[in-house]
């Protein structure tokens, strides 16, 4: 019976996964299960809730620092995924060209990206100083401005700020990604190219963008997914100041439901970003999935 | 909660359960009560408690838990977490029902989950007869329903003006103004001479705590008795109009600022006024840069001016100690906080905490750290000064849930800076306090 059992291939290979199964189920079906269901009570920390509907959703429909959030969120998402594909793409080309100390530069590129957020986040914090900042000191030691610049404490400034750190810290993840990527493409494809007489900006037009898109659409949305969900960046620079203008819906929902105590709330508002975060994900997959030519097809 | 404003109530009082404001005459002693607990044989506790804010807090703390373990022969392990997140540790630990058998947290953390902690009614009693009563704001908090004490109060970290007096005195003021019409003259004042002062605007969860106080100056509050909504008064947008001529005196920046700014900017010489502990005033004074020591001669300390209401309108950060009753040990627990609260050992952490911790009893008002150094006096009436900030509601959910949300600093941000005018400001804070009230 053993050895029968032993012998057979289907039941063996369910055997193999069901420490990932159960993985999967404790630490990623569950806590999703639970915050669903915590997003339709009125749970307090300490305290269990009954099940009330929508009536939290409800809430945070009508509440204007909610659907401040969801602008700053999806603003800051938007901005900053942009940037850090622009500014990731052009740096993997740079570095996928035979520079001096290739890998040395290599290796640099990936320090924002290893660099904990919380530490980062601090130097920004430094940088960003309303009395302190580095940036306008030098730019009033060169006389090309008279006082010290509001980075954090004016609504625009601190969004267009917090940006620029988000983009930071991002970049690496994306080039690296991108020059991996790079490096599968066949340099015969650029030869022949070549041979035919096309301009470098046809070579990567026709060449490096299609072969790249598949690696594109994994790289950006897992960005997507780390700007969307940003939380430290913002917790150390602003805590979602000046006036709300920098809150995300992550921070938010900490704010309500850790330091507020509102559990049921907070569960709600994290859960209002699934939505966003799933249409994000299949607009990756079937906007820019694999192709069958891209894959030696012939269509 | 209702007695607010009456004067303490004395231990008779308190011991018979009455709900009646009691004569302001205190006869220490003579009604003392008589402490009679027997710890739990082999017991040993776990306290989380907030981290020093200064060092000799934690080293006479600990020195204090090393003299209660070789008195009674129970170990306690003592944790410390910053203060912000001492509380969603204690709130999970009362929702799992396991962690720490005591916990010091802040402001009104113990009541979101009353029921979940120890009943120290007979311990409260006791010290408050032994040591001159408590001020009425620890009953605000620990004693919400006018009976039963659901934790012992540790006092709170005032925060208050802190100053430099040559640059008052540059601008023709001798003394800190007591009302808020001279501060705001001299707020101007000081800005013109090119020293002007700073207050945090943005999502600090302690230096904003001046916005309740210059909300409650002029009469404004949250709630009212029965935990109305009331915050869209004449009275608030008196104080929001008051601001308005206040924040131009600011340096610039203050809408960005969290709880380090003030004192970076402070000890830095760029501003000459701000509310906070007396830690910047510690830093510079046992700071080895002979300028820093040079500026902490010149730092004071006072009291926030008061408005047309007439009376102190503080908001000071409030330490509580909660005994959770999921503790094996309630009896050791309660003795460890008799303990630590008793003057031979309360009074020594007082003076290692160099004032940074107001007492929540009156007999401490005599503590020798109030006058050993007299910059350190103005923080001796904190507590006796300061109000919860859900002001003069009951504490739970809704006033945490306000509280963390901002909606007062929030308001006042906006009216002063200009992004909303005062009514506007104080129509959106009306409707954003609603919500949490539930009306």
């Amino acid at each position: 019976m053993l050895a029968k059992i032993q012998n057979n291939r289907n039941l063996l290979g369910y055997a193999f996964m069901v420490p990932a199964a159960f993985l999967l189920l404790v630490f990623l079906t569950y806590p999703l299960g639970l915050g669903v269901w915590l997003g339709f009570t009125d749970t307090k920390i300490g305290r269990a809730g009954s099940f009330i509907g929508f009536e939290n959703y409800e809430f945070l429909f009508g509440d204007s620092v909610a659907r401040l959030s969801l602008f700053n969120t999806v603003f800051y998402t938007v901005v900053a995924s942009i940037l850090k594909f622009g500014l990731g793409l052009w740096l993997a080309l740079l570095l996928n060209k035979h520079l001096p100390f290739k890998t040395f530069f290599r290796a640099v590129i990936l320090l924002p990206w290893i660099v904990p957020t919380a530490l980062s986040a601090i130097v920004f914090w430094w940088i960003y100083d309303s009395q302190f900042s580095v940036i306008s000191w030098v730019l009033i030691r060169l006389g090309l401005i008279d006082s010290y610049i509001n980075f954090l404490g004016d609504p625009w400034n601190a969004r267009l700020s917090t940006i620029a750190a988000n983009v930071w810290r991002g970049i690496p993840f994306v080039a690296i990604s991108l020059l991996a990527g790079l490096q599968t493409i066949s340099p015969s494809l650029y030869e022949a190219a070549a041979i035919d007489g096309a301009t470098p900006w046809q070579q990567f037009r026709n060449i490096t963008l299609p072969m790249l898109t598949p690696i594109i659409a994994v790289v950006m949305t897992f960005s997507v997914l780390f700007t969307f969900t940003d939380f430290q960046l913002i917790y150390v620079l602003t805590r979602g100041g000046p006036l709300n203008a920098t809150h995300l819906m992550a921070t938010l929902s900490f704010q309500r439901a850790i330091s507020g105590g509102a559990l049921g709330e907070g569960a709600a508002l994290a859960i209002a970003m699934v939505p966003f975060l799933l249409a994000a994900i299949l607009f990756s997959y079937f906007g820019l999935q694999r192709r069958a030519w891209q894959q030696g097809g012939d269509r | 909660m209702t007695q607010r404003r009456d004067f303490l109530k004395t231990s008779a009082g308190v011991a018979a359960g009455t709900a009646v404001a009691a004569p302001a005459v205190w006869t220490p002693s003579a009604r003392a009560q008589t402490w009679d607990n027997e710890p739990e044989k082999g017991a040993s506790l776990r306290v989380l408690r907030w981290s020093r804010f200064v060092q000799g807090d934690i080293d006479q703390y600990m020195a204090n838990v090393k003299k209660f373990t070789d008195k009674y022969g129970i170990e306690v392990r003592v944790d410390n977490e910053s203060w912000e997140d001492v509380r969603p540790k204690a709130a999970v630990a009362a929702n799992v029902g396991s962690g720490p058998d005591i916990i010091l947290s802040t402001n009104d953390d113990a009541n979101l989950y009353p029921d979940k902690l120890l009943d120290v009614t007979d311990l409260c009693e006791y010290l408050g007869a032994k040591y001159g009563g408590w001020y009425p704001v620890c009953e605000a908090f620990l004693r919400p329903d006018g009976k039963k004490w659901i934790g012992v109060p540790l006092g709170a970290s005032g925060n208050i003006i802190v100053y430099r007096k040559s640059h008052l005195q540059a601008a023709g003021f001798e003394e800190f103004p007591k009302d808020t019409d001279t501060f705001l003259k001299m707020m101007k004042a000081i800005k013109e001479k090119g020293t002007p002062g700073g207050f945090a605007l943005g999502n600090a969860t302690g230096d904003c705590g001046w916005t309740y106080w210059i909300v409650w100056a002029f009469g404004g509050k949250l709630v009212d008795k029965d935990n109305k909504v009331v915050i869209n008064s004449p009275e608030t947008i008196k104080a929001l109009e008051y601001m308005q001529e206040l924040y131009p005196t600011f340096v610039p920046g203050t809408l960005a600022w969290l709880d380090p700014n003030n004192n970076k900017a402070f000890l830095d010489g760029q501003v000459s006024v701000t509310n906070n502990g007396i830690s910047i005033y510690y830093a510079a004074k046992n700071s080895n840069d002979p300028k820093l020591k040079a500026m902490a001669e010149d730092i004071h300390h006072s009291a926030l001016p008061i408005g047309p209401v007439g009376e102190p309108t503080e908001w000071h950060l409030f330490f509580n100690q909660m005994i959770f009753k999921y503790t094996k040990y309630p009896k050791a627990a309660k003795e460890f906080l008799r303990f630590m609260m008793e003057e031979e050992q309360f009074g020594e952490w007082m003076k290692a905490s160099f004032g940074y911790v107001a007492h929540p009893l009156r007999a401490f008002e005599k503590n020798p750290v109030w006058t050993d150094d007299p910059k350190a006096t103005a923080y001796r009436d904190c507590v006796k000064n300061m109000r919860p900030a859900g002001y003069a509601g009951s504490l739970g959910y809704a006033s945490a849930g306000a509280a963390a949300d901002f909606i007062v600093p929030n308001m006042v941000a906006e009216a002063a800076s200009g992004a909303r005018s005062p009514k506007e400001a104080a129509e959106r804070a009306q409707k954003r306090a609603e919500r949490y009230y539930k009306i």
